[in-house]
């Protein structure tokens, strides 16, 4: 009696632990209900239940309500791609001139306007990629085939790699030094020789394309809602959902709205990196100290000169972090849309994944993780970059990077001629070495995975029989065993024990969207996966973070290690678990821990930074042990910060449950993988995005109300 | 009038989002309790003074006591509620946004209390950085700002960055770049609160000798009543948005016009305040001592020569003209009498 009346709280999660428990076991499993895979529910069956709403027919096996609920927003897919349909074809016809024929036209608004952007983001890439490969579409863009067809010369010659390539060492060390252009050059001498220059070149245009554009969205977006409160309130409800919402979903309807390619992957690129860009640029805006900005006024800026010379070069932090932001996603994205038809690495490394082979997979994922750690860095060395003002230089100090860049030039192509005549086959090394032609490891790399299966066979398929039949399969079954109704009570009692009555509607309502979508069974699965991962990375992640933080240098080394392991596109971590498990939930799972386990390690070490060093002191003095400090101060200290990390890991780990659909899971992931290659699949991929995105939001929304009161009890914020 | 460098008539700000009404509403007659209730809060209230050319107006008070949001009403951070502010016969308030950015880039300076300095910029850039806002080249503005360096005496570190100098070196930038383009008028909102005591002492002595040489007109606001003391020429202390009182030193010492101005003065050492012409009286016939004080010497200096005397002493001018007589009593009196003196 007297822990529960010292603990109310506890007393009320027991309570809520067995009202739910005796939910699930009174309430019995339907005779005919089974968890049904793949594509069987759209067939027709006598024993399912229809219901016709905005015209559209849902069908499904209707189930006592305490199980299941009925799912009445089955119709909001097929409403959703009526609705879009409608919009691209049908929505403000106008006359719009047509150059090539000459006349005007009639198209719907929205068609037109779509057109004009994917026109202008071709445009875009192309001259990137053509001033690095050569071709002709640029020259078209300006005149017409039928003029290349008469001027044949007419056409961007590109680049030979050795003048990229000493381009990227001559900006490295303009930027920062001899390091970062010792590294430059190693990675463009490695995509080279390695025979990956083209689709690298393919892939870097459209990163160049998108990750400016995404950072002056973002940023702009950022400004606009940091000077207007009505701007923020827009967009803040469009951003939460924007961080939990799967990559992959996106995809879906920019195809009905902007046709597969490059120009659709950079927008919905953008679609997808300008959120984390606006809320970084806002919160670094909002924490400038109103003196800084009072100076600025002070010294006589204008509005202009006060936010681009004052106030966004203090709050450069988050600002990085968020370009930082920005190119992860972007690589991110160049993988996953080369599903809807972009070239290049990301391309390349499906292709090879898809014929399971890992070697050839290993080196396109290593390109790319390369390609981005080196532009981390740059952006980096640029924002980072001084000016000498007192250089007495001579005219060859001052501009010797552009005099070397000069010179390169003059060389390569020197060379690249000179190659011309030397390499009689037909392929000139000095200008392009081809795909093919490239030293490859990639047999080294599958006999390795041979050498694996061969050696470890046995210990690894114990290893995976047992994980997947008494760890896996119980634990999935426990999930989908759980009556709507218990559901319900567990995620509403823990709102309204964590947040009160609002927190429990919040929560509530994010659940009941899901209950009502078709795909309750599928969501379950998806939660299963995405906690079984978080609850592994956490472990590790924060255990790995407490060792690590005992010493400086190896705090230090594995925030170092995080950061480059956050440069990673996502997909590149299914590599090495596909060597090791094959196509297997083993695979999945364990690349959603890697994945995961970096926001877990990285919060812990950080949050346990954060506790001041007074306290430590304070601490020491009462003579503490070592254990007794970590357990009595740190932990409680540091813990409202280690739980947004939380929060991190949940999301990291349910984007990677997502998109290991690849592998093939049975859950919300594969139905959107399903709905990229369905005619009709916008408003089903959508939907479906939004029930990923919400189960997201139900942890982050009671986590960050946890952590919201914990901080104002600690007194920290 | 002529040269009042700044005025303020009647001056309100008021927080709040029905501010403006309910002044209009309360007719000048402000009562910050009946505001506060209404989900107002009350920043200055009714402050009139006038700055002189080359004066030193501190303004000294605890804080939430308006003296902040006075200055910011000044220096148009903020615009005022209601009242008039001139600055060199012109009416600040009336000036469009163009017409206050050239002011500030001409006239004015301000040095902050947590120095505000632009973290990503060197020493010598963030002094250089409101010339090079103004447009001037590169060149000439690094060569402006590598002489208030050494004005400063900070050379030798123009290249470092804030975060790698120490307090009082950071606030000695501070005050660089709010001088480099020389203006007229200069606001300095608590410049040395955050300095430990010895390096307040030091900048305290530092920031004379820069006025000496200088001239400007100054608005200095401190809540350290022995800061104003020693550095005013004239102190206003605030109270929740009022002006309590605005004198000189001496006269704040010796007449302090509420109870509140008092509870400060109480403690104040007076010989180190007031000067002999402070509290000398009539010259009269009575026959004086040998000995003469000059009128503008700090009791604190001569205390101990008059007190060997008996007889009146005699108070003079730079000329050695007699303009008044002390007797030793009347030392005695101010330094130990405290109360009985002040009324």
């Amino acid at each position: 009696m007297e822990l529960i009346k010292k603990n109310p709280k506890l007393f009320q999660w027991l309570f809520l632990l067995i009202v739910f428990f005796f939910l699930c076991f009174a309430i019995e499993v339907p005779e005919t209900y089974k968890f049904i895979r793949g594509q069987a529910e759209f067939i027709k069956d006598p024993n399912q239940s229809t219901y016709t709403l905005f015209g559209a027919e849902v069908r499904y096996y209707a189930f006592d309500v305490f199980w299941r609920l009925p799912p009445l927003l089955g119709w909001l897919p097929i409403w959703i791609n009526d609705s879009l349909f409608f919009l691209m074809n049908e929505w403000m016809p106008m006359e719009f001139w047509n150059e090539s024929t000459q006349s005007y036209k009639t198209r719907p608004l929205i068609l037109q306007l779509t057109r004009n952007m994917t026109a202008f983001m071709t445009f875009l890439i192309e001259l990137i990629r053509e001033i690095m490969l050569g071709g002709v579409q640029t020259v078209v863009a300006f005149t017409s085939w039928d003029w290349i067809d008469a001027n044949p010369w007419a056409k961007l010659p590109g680049l030979p790699w050795t003048i990229v390539a000493a381009g990227a060492v001559i900006l490295g060390y303009n930027l920062s030094g001899k390091g970062l252009a010792l590294f430059a050059g190693i990675v463009m001498i490695y995509i080279s020789i390695f025979g990956q220059w083209k689709p690298s070149m393919q892939t870097l245009s459209f990163i160049l394309v998108a990750a400016p554009l995404s950072f002056i969205f973002g940023l702009g977006l950022g400004i606009a809602a940091f000077k207007s409160k009505r701007v923020e309130k827009f967009l803040s409800p469009i951003l939460l959902v924007m961080q939990t919402m799967p990559q992959y979903a996106v995809l879906v309807p920019a195809i009905v709205l902007f046709g597969v390619g490059d120009h659709a992957a950079v927008i919905i690129t953008m679609v997808v990196a300008v959120p984390p860009m606006i809320l970084l640029t806002l919160l670094g805006l909002r924490g400038i100290p109103p003196e800084i900005a009072e100076a600025g006024r002070m010294s006589g800026c204008n509005n202009w000169q006060l936010m681009f010379k004052v106030l966004i070069p203090t709050a450069r932090r988050d600002i990085l972090i968020g370009v930082n932001q920005v190119i992860m996603v972007c690589f991110s994205m160049a993988v996953i849309s080369a599903f809807i038809g972009a070239k290049g690495l990301g391309f390349n490394l499906l292709l090879a994944l898809n014929q399971l082979n890992i070697g050839l997979a290993l080196e396109a994922g290593l390109c790319i993780s390369l390609i981005a750690i080196l532009l981390d860095k740059m952006s980096l060395a640029w924002a980072n970059k001084q000016i000498d003002y007192f250089g007495n230089l001579t005219f060859f100090e001052q501009h010797k990077n552009g005099l070397f860049f000069a010179g390169a030039v003059l060389i390569g192509i020197i060379l690249a001629y000179a190659g011309s005549f030397y390499f009689k086959e037909g392929f000139n090394y000095f200008f392009e070495v081809p795909h093919n032609k490239g030293i490859s490891t990639a047999d080294f790399w599958n006999r390795g995975v041979d050498w694996i299966w061969d050696t470890f066979f046995h210990t690894l398929k114990i290893f995976n029989t047992w994980l997947i039949v008494d760890v896996l399969q119980p634990m999935r079954a426990a999930y989908l065993r759980m009556p709507i109704v218990a559901t319900f009570v567990l995620v509403m009692g823990a709102g309204y024990i964590i947040g009160g009555i609002r927190s429990a509607f919040v929560v509530g309502a994010l659940t009941l969207f899901i209950a009502l979508s078709p795909w309750w069974d599928r969501a379950l699965v998806t939660t299963y996966m995405a906690t079984f991962g978080v609850i592994i990375s956490c472990t590790i992640g924060f255990t790995v973070g407490t060792l690590c933080f005992q010493n400086k240098y190896t705090t230090n080394f594995m925030l170092g290690v995080c950061d480059i392991f956050q440069t990673f596109p996502s997909f590149v971590y299914l590599i090495p678990v596909m060597m090791l498990f094959g196509v297997t939930d083993t695979s999945v799972l364990i690349a959603v821990v890697v994945y995961a386990t970096i926001p877990a390690t990285r919060y812990t070490i950080e949050g346990l930074r954060s506790v001041p060093a007074a306290l430590h002191d304070a601490a020491s003095m009462s003579g503490v042990t070592k254990i007794q400090r970590l357990m009595k101060i740190e932990f409680p200290l540091a813990f409202p910060h280690m739980m947004l990390g939380l929060n991190q890991t949940i999301v990291f780990a349910l984007f990677m449950v997502i998109i290991g659909a690849f592998i093939g899971t049975e859950d919300l992931g594969q139905y959107i993988l399903k709905a990229l290659s369905d005619k009709k699949g916008a408003g089903i991929g959508l939907t479906l995005g939004l029930c990923v995105a919400f189960i997201g939001l139900v942890f982050d929304h009671l986590i960050r109300t946890w952590v919201g009161q914990r901080k104002k009890h600690l007194g920290i914020d | 009038m002529t040269n009042a460098v700044i005025k303020c008539d009647s001056v309100y700000k008021i927080f709040g989002v029905n501010a403006k009404k309910m002044l209009q509403d309360a007719n000048g007659n402000v009562d910050a309790k009946k505001f506060q209730d209404n989900g107002c809060i009350v920043g200055v209230n009714n402050a009139s003074f006038e700055v002189l050319k080359g004066e030193m107006l501190v303004v000294m008070g605890l804080s939430g006591s308006g003296k902040s949001t006075l200055l910011r009403c000044i220096s148009r951070l903020t615009d005022a509620t209601s009242g008039k502010i001139f600055i060199e016969g012109q009416d600040l308030l009336l000036l469009n946004n163009k017409e206050l950015i050239d002011l500030r880039r001409n006239k004015m300076g301000m040095v902050f209390q947590s120095f505000a300095l632009l973290p990503h910029k060197t020493v010598l850039e963030n002094i250089a950085f409101p010339l090079q806002i103004k447009g001037i080249e590169d060149q000439e503005s690094i060569n402006k700002a590598m002489d208030m360096v050494k004005l400063v005496g900070l050379d030798g570190r123009e290249n470092y960055f804030p975060r790698e100098l120490s307090g009082g070196q950071q606030q000695r930038v501070g005050i660089a770049r709010s001088l480099a383009v020389e203006p007229d008028i200069w606001f300095l909102d608590e410049p040395f609160s955050a300095l430990d005591p010895l390096i307040r002492k030091e900048m305290q002595d530092e920031f004379l000798r820069l006025q000496e040489k200088l001239q400007k007109t100054i608005m200095f606001i401190t809540h350290d009543f022995d800061e104003a003391l020693k550095l005013a020429d004239r102190i206003a202390i605030m109270k929740d948005g009022i002006i309590e009182q605005l004198d000189t030193p001496a006269n704040i010492v010796l007449n302090p016009a509420t109870e509140y101005v008092r509870k400060f003065t109480q403690e104040v050492p007076r010989e180190k305040v007031l000067k002999i012409e402070d509290i000398m009286e009539k010259p009269h016939n009575e026959n004086l001592s040998d000995l003469k004080v000059l009128k503008n010497e700090t009791i604190e200096n001569v205390a101990e020569k008059i007190l060997t005397q008996e007889k009146s002493v005699g108070v003079i001018d730079e000329n050695n003209q007699i303009v008044g007589t002390v007797h030793p009593s009347k030392i005695i009196n101010t330094v130990f009498g405290g109360k009985k003196n002040s009324d």
